[in-house]
């Protein structure tokens, strides 16, 4: 085999015609890409996923507590309430539930994140885990305050869910950081 | 990583009330959440036009995500149709002779029950089919349980309707956009139907679960009456829901009832049938279905407290 690949160079180096130097990321898409992808985790909800007991995480929290984790000085503070009312509209909730649930975590993470210097990838999991059942368990609750509270019990199967599959949206959003910031 | 040096940012007065009034903002946004969620308790129809908005917007997605999905689960029958179609054709033209008979025998006889009921000065007892339209939505992530309807105002839905598909009864229209309606489950914790059962007409309340069941609560309060396998149909008493709609059969006993599974599951529903509101009939209903009367009428009102 004499003859050489098509093109040698790694895929970093292809932009042959393209200057390398002084190039620069598109800040509307670094400032875009993390809060488009949370308002469609918490637009997920709409397809037409039938079920009849409530299964589905709660995934744009999820994503919100993964972009806090990764960037915690991404977005300011209060950012847990528009994107809990943006929630609200789509995940059948009473208004207002995840305005507060989410501001909530966000405080939360933000008092963690200031507490706990140096911190691993077991105990962000861990983490991320108590705010998911706080916020499920809240959801329910606040739902139950009018009507019957549903108790604990169909909740698990979602909790579970959402515990083990945090682990699979932290990777998603350090893929989407790694691209929204490449140049 | 190392330690995040935002605690404290040196001696910049600017940097660390920056930081003082992030928390101060975001505790006002939780305490607005509260606000929101006590306003949208105590007034649940108030924020139904922001919803609405919500629900059409992500309506075409859906529709189309849900078209796909139903092509390629139907491609596997389709194609197998091809394949056998002569044996089913010849068979389906065999059953269509017998059934002629039957057909006619069938239509005098409507049109003899028909004769009767005028001669007895009775109105139609029977509910009337508003529109047909798909499930294409339901709220997977909350213990609210909520199903989209692709059907809205512009077919003539309406709130408060009862919805069925052909297996039984799904549950009622919550409120209502221009193409699309939501639906309050069967499954909602505060969904209550008067049901009774189908053997011998046992008065009981049907009440969401939440995790796809529902609980039946006998209105007689006693000894437990169920038993497992018993079949639950709406005895439309207190009006809404017309009467012998299946609703769901009996899995297990409880202390004070028993828990049941509807027979409409949101995830083979691909049809559903909106229907003209139930009014019963004027005239005094049968004993035993008196006390039941009392208690139903809060489900013909709108939702909420």
């Amino acid at each position: 085999m004499s003859r050489a690949p098509a093109n040698a160079y790694p895929r970093s180096r292809r932009r042959r015609y393209k200057s390398r130097l002084y190039r620069r990321q598109s800040p509307l898409m670094a400032m875009l890409v993390p809060i488009a992808s949370v308002l469609i985790a918490s637009m997920i909800t709409t397809l037409p996923i039938l079920s009849s007991l409530p299964l589905l995480p709660p995934l744009g929290l999820m994503m919100l507590i993964a972009w806090r984790q990764i960037r915690p000085g991404l977005w300011p503070l209060w950012v847990g309430a528009p994107f809990g009312l943006f929630d609200d509209l789509f995940s059948g909730q009473p208004i207002g539930s995840a305005v507060f649930l989410w501001s909530i975590v966000v405080i939360a993470l933000s008092v963690v994140n200031d507490r706990t210097n140096w911190r691993d990838y077991w105990q962000d999991w861990l983490i991320a885990a108590l705010c998911l059942i706080f916020a499920i368990t809240g959801g329910m609750l606040f739902v139950g305050l009018v009507y019957e509270p549903a108790g604990l019990e169909p909740l698990v199967p979602q909790i579970l869910l959402s515990i083990f599959s945090f682990p699979v949206f932290a990777r998603l959003v350090s893929m989407l950081d790694r691209w929204r910031l490449a140049a | 990583m190392a330690p995040p040096p935002n605690r404290r940012p040196g001696f910049s007065r600017k940097a660390q009330y920056g930081i003082f009034a992030g928390y101060v903002l975001a505790v006002a946004g939780a305490f607005a959440g509260l606000l929101l969620l006590a306003v949208s308790l105590f007034d649940p129809t108030g924020f139904a036009a922001l919803k609405t908005i919500g629900r059409e917007a992500t309506a075409p997605v859906a529709e189309g995500v849900d078209g796909g999905r139903r092509a390629v689960g139907g491609a596997g029958s389709a194609i197998a149709a091809y394949v056998n179609a002569g044996r089913k054709n010849a068979k389906l033209e065999q059953q269509v002779q017998a059934y002629r008979g039957e057909l006619i025998k069938a239509r005098s006889q409507e049109r003899e029950i028909e004769r009767l009921r005028a001669m007895l000065g009775l109105a139609r007892n029977t509910a009337e089919v508003v529109a047909v339209g798909r499930l294409i939505s339901s709220s997977a992530s909350s213990t609210r349980r909520l199903g989209t309807l692709s059907i809205g105002a512009q077919s003539g839905v309406r709130e408060g309707q009862p919805v069925r598909n052909p297996k039984g009864l799904v549950g009622r229209i919550l409120n209502v956009g221009p193409r699309t309606a939501s639906i309050l489950l069967l499954s909602d914790p505060e969904n209550v139907v008067p049901v009774r059962r189908a053997s011998d007409g046992l008065p009981a309340f049907s009440t969401g679960l939440a995790n796809g069941d529902v609980e039946i609560r006998a209105i007689n309060a006693g000894q437990n009456p169920f038993r497992a396998g018993d079949v639950l149909v709406t005895s439309g008493n207190g009006g809404l829901y017309a009467p012998d709609i299946p609703v769901a059969r009996i899995l297990r006993l409880t202390p004070d009832g028993a828990v049941a599974r509807p027979f409409a599951q949101p995830a083979d529903t691909s049809y559903a049938m909106v229907q003209r509101v139930f009014v019963p009939l004027e005239e005094a209903p049968a004993a035993g279905a008196s006390a039941s009367d009392a208690e139903g009428l809060p489900v013909v009102e709108s939702p909420g407290p």
